[in-house]
């Protein structure tokens, strides 16, 4: 089909040409000046997504996985997909002895070998994140080779480890620091809730497709 | 979409007689328009992120045959097959063999209204693929065997129970009961079982960023990511207008989006694909492919002033704003795209000949134009379609297709009488003393008087009050 | 919004609907202009600003009337409109309409003059009224093109408020059109009855026994339907309402 690539192509060209408009500048200034003092970002965080059914732990660097354990048990929840070659996958499966221990599932193959267990089985996931935004409450998540992007889709609770260093302002600002331009992995994501739907009479329905429950693991530094 | 011109009045007369859709429709659109105000509360935010948002669009739309070659090349670098179509029927073919190569079965589908100017589920299942739309308000109109009534909200025309006796009957095991959580819930067992089984998923894109080769899709779902992520094979579909430059022009764009379209201040996902799954990634499909649609645009954009339509972000606020789409709802346009947006740009892509009355379904009272988040000057392109639509040769398919010698005699004739003081003297005269005796039979009158008593002429105009009162003249 | 000096003298436009249909309406708005001072001049010439052919698709027709007002207005007073649509088209739209014609710069001063009436009593006369009526309940109607395009949001309300007996009581969807929309309200009767009819639900849920507007249009529309409906209220120009307010009638 490249007939139809050269055509539109030459005929855009053309016809942009015989009548060339002059954009506007592009003024990033009112979404620059969008700013919350360091303190007000989780609580904003918080509130934002808890309006949307998404829950939040407290925890510290040194006790995640004993909040994370007591969280799974305190819910019936008996398994928890993780990455293993990650360092809070590390982290997990070493911390939290003495809590009561679920079924840990490790993501070490690929989804065609895992498909019906996270269909089927698996009750939880858990990710990392790569910060979150205070102006519209929403996690950086950014899937790896270690850390998959189904972690956080299929299991029907995602759980997300939020580091309290990483909050920013907006989307753009994120995106600037952390330099996304220079370097998009295959998926990236913000993700602002547990999945859900108004398509039924403008009603609200949570876990439609997605996670049907969002918990945010906050790891306070 | 062949054989005769769809007939607007018709369609908008049954769905006028239906209380139902009314009812539907009138709390519908009035929950999205208190929704939407409630995001924005600060003027001045407003007017800023708008003003950016358009720039961003404009700045795009100025470089679009650049930015597409740099968006294919970063997509082709990062693994994306790039695909160009200019017909409907090309995109479709394209479509088609990309799914005999993947010998795919079953493909599952996140909301993409580029498939639906391509009607390519038709084409999809003539060929023996059984396609499924996973967007639960697609998933209820596909059941229904009828088309989108909303672009964002697709089964907005149904109320709860509607749907449930819809699932009752289609869904195998389904209970009748009137309740959103239970029907969400029935409908995530059934995709479920799809997503996990799907040989191809497919979805939209709502903008392609040329400078690092990323489709951003925006849900609330998660479906339009198991599409995009569960299935070996991956197809995005995208007009050839959703290119934005660089990744932080994305920024401006979702924050206005969600909020114009819903009221919420972001969509649960926030999609950004930039390849299939890399060696050692364990998930993601192997393949994806961008299939990018031209079906007219690029005659839309040939004209400087048509070209604003491309602007559009597919937000559907126009929708929820526009005073008669929420009397006759989406179906009455029978078209993919309806309401304000639609009276623009479907008369564009299927000429004038077949849609030359879109654009008159319109009272022009710019509530549209209002809420834009693109600032697309929606009304000024309705005019200028009606002017296309009765001038020959223009720059839009079929121009002049509803040229009529009987209407362009009535405005000369009206045009004479009012460019003339003495003939307009003379007609006012003759309408004042003798217009009251018009009977409310002739055509037009006809039309008004059905819930309106007959305009009553004064007797004597203004132009004679003010000279018997001595107004000065100069 | 920006305003200028208090002239001594302006322009008048009534409007085609105004003429032959309210003419007593543009009588008061004339006489609300000279009770401030003013000398109103209303050039016997003028015939209509060419807005039902420019929106029905005949530009040349529209700018041929258009064209024929041009120069009935010689000198920079301003030019006062008793109808948003009316002075939307004048002031927004004859300028695209004259683009490129050799008679543009002329189009382009008269537009910058234009101003819709309640615009001009409020802002550029500052005007004070005092209500010599009984008491009563009221609603308004913001005409579209008014509001956007004309930037006509609470001028007229702030007039009606200044009315110690008028009791305004605003609409529930007072944004939303009426269904007039032109040759829209004879093209598809059967959608702008029902926009009508959703308009007087409005009005009626007011309680008022007016709604007051300053379009024609809309009020040919609204008033037709609520007297065929055997409505309470009625429609009135807000000229009028206030002329005969301040006069005690």
């Amino acid at each position: 089909m490249s007939d139809a690539r050269n055509s539109i192509l030459t005929r855009l060209r053309a016809t942009r040409d015989a009548h060339p408009p002059t954009p506007p500048a592009s003024d990033f200034a009112p979404i620059e000046a969008k700013q919350w003092a360091a303190e007000e970002r989780l609580p904003r965080i918080r509130r934002l997504m808890e309006a949307v059914h998404t829950e939040f732990l407290d925890a510290t660097k040194a006790d995640w996985p004993q909040v994370l354990r007591e969280f799974l048990a305190r819910e019936g929840v008996g398994s928890l997909l993780y990455a293993p070659g990650t360092e809070a996958g590390k982290q997990l499966v070493e911390g939290g002895e003495r809590g009561p221990i679920p079924t840990l599932i490790p993501y070490d193959r690929p989804l065609e070998d895992l498909k019906p267990q996270l269909f089927e089985t698996i009750e939880a996931g858990l990710t990392t994140t790569r910060g979150a935004i205070a102006e519209t409450g929403s996690l950086i998540l950014w899937p790896t080779a270690e850390e998959p992007r189904t972690l956080s889709l299929i299991p029907h609770i995602h759980i997300a480890l939020l580091r309290t260093d990483a909050l920013y302002d907006t989307f753009l600002q994120a995106m600037r620091e952390q330099g996304w331009a220079q370097a998009m992995p295959t998926n990236a994501l913000l993700v602002s809730g547990p999945s859900k739907t108004a398509d039924i009479e403008q009603t609200l329905a949570y876990g439609v497709h997605g996670p049907k429950r969002l918990v945010v693991l906050v790891i306070h530094q | 979409m062949d054989g005769n011109a769809p007939d607007f009045a018709a369609a908008s007369r049954a769905a006028l007689a239906d209380p139902q859709l009314r009812g539907n429709f009138r709390r519908a659109m009035d929950g999205l328009m208190t929704k939407r105000a409630a995001q924005f509360p600060d003027a001045g935010e407003w007017h800023g992120v708008r003003a950016l948002a358009a720039a961003v669009r404009l700045r795009a739309l100025s470089k679009l045959p650049e930015l597409l070659e740099t968006l294919e090349e970063n997509c082709t670098r990062n693994g994306i097959t790039v695909h160009w179509a200019a017909t409907t029927e090309e995109a479709n073919a394209i479509a088609l063999d990309i799914l005999h190569k993947a010998n795919a079965k079953l493909v599952v589908k996140g909301k993409s209204m580029v498939t639906e100017e391509m009607h390519l589920n038709a084409v999809l299942e003539k060929d023996g693929i059984e396609v499924l739309e996973s967007d639960l308000g697609e998933y209820i109109v596909q059941l229904d065997g009828t088309m989108p009534a909303h672009i964002i909200m697709p089964a907005i025309h149904l109320n709860t129970k509607q749907i449930a006796h819809l699932f009752k009957r289609k869904i195998k095991d389904a209970e009748s009961r009137e309740d959103a959580a239970y029907l969400t819930d029935l409908a995530r067992r059934v995709l479920r079982a799809k997503f996990q089984a799907a040989d191809v998923g497919m979805s939209g894109v709502n903008a392609a960023v040329a400078e690092t080769g990323t489709l951003c899709l925006i849900e609330n779902e998660g479906n339009g990511r198991m599409c995009t992520t569960v299935p070996p094979v991956h197809i995005a579909f995208m007009g050839l207008e959703k290119v934005v430059e660089k990744l932080e022009d994305v920024p401006p764009v979702i924050s206005l989006l969600p909020r114009s379209a819903t009221g919420q201040p972001i969509t649960t996902y926030v999609n950004m694909i930039s390849g299939p799954r890399k060696d050692g990634e364990k998930d993601g499909p192997r393949e994806v492919h961008l299939v990018i649609l031209d079906n007219g645009r690029s005659s839309i954009y040939a004209d400087p002033e048509l070209r604003d339509t491309l602007r559009c972000i597919r937000c559907g606020a126009c929708m929820n704003h526009c005073p008669v789409y929420t009397k006759v709802g989406g179906h009455a346009y029978e078209a993919p795209y309806p309401g304000p947006i639609g009276k623009i740009l479907v008369p564009q892509i299927e000429g004038l000949e077949k849609r030359g009355a879109m654009p008159h379904a319109c009272t022009m009272c710019n509530a549209c134009v209002e809420i834009c988040p693109v600032k697309i000057p929606i009304v000024e392109i309705m005019g200028r379609l009606r002017v296309e639509a009765v001038k020959p040769g223009g720059a839009v398919k079929d121009g002049g297709a509803k040229a009529s010698r009987k209407e362009s005699m009535v405005w000369s004739g009206w045009a004479a009488m009012n460019a003339s003081p003495t003939a307009y003297r003379l007609a006012t005269m003759a309408m004042s003393r003798l217009g009251n005796a018009a009977p409310s039979s002739l055509p037009m009158l006809k039309e008004w008087t059905n819930v309106r008593t007959k305009p009553r002429f004064a007797g004597r105009t203004l132009h004679d009050l003010a000279r018997a009162k001595g107004i000065p003249d100069v | 919004m920006s305003t200028i000096p208090k002239p001594h003298r302006v322009y008048y436009f009534g409007t085609c609907l105004v003429d032959l249909f309210f003419p007593d309406a543009g009588m008061a708005g004339i006489e609300l202009l000279q009770s401030q001072g003013l000398t109103v001049v209303f050039p016997q010439g003028q015939s209509c600003c060419g807005q039902p052919a420019y929106n029905s698709g005949y530009r040349a027709d529209a700018l041929k009337v258009a064209r024929a007002q041009l120069d009935l207005f010689p000198g920079d007073d301003p030019i006062v409109v008793p109808s948003g649509s009316c002075a939307g088209m004048m002031k927004k739209h004859w300028p695209d309409l004259f683009r490129g014609e050799p008679d543009e710069a002329k189009a382009v001063q008269v537009a910058g003059r234009v101003w819709e009436l309640t615009q001009f009593l409020v802002h550029v006369l500052d005007v004070r009224l005092t209500d010599q009526g009984e008491p009563v309940r009221v609603t308004w109607h913001a005409s579209c093109h008014a509001q956007r395009e004309m930037g006509v949001v609470e001028e007229p309300k702030a007039l009606l408020r200044q009315l110690a007996n008028v009791e305004l009581v605003e609409l529930k969807r007072e944004k939303e059109c009426c269904g007039f929309g032109g040759t829209f309200a004879v093209r598809h009767p059967e959608i702008s009855a029902a926009m009508v009819g959703d308009k007087v639900a409005d009005i009626e849920d007011t309680g008022a026994a007016r709604v007051v507007s300053g379009d024609c249009g809309c009020l040919l529309n609204i008033g037709g339907a609520l007297e065929a409906g055997a409505k309470a209220a009625h429609g009135q120009h807000i000229a009028q309402f206030l002329k005969e307010r301040i006069h005690g009638r």
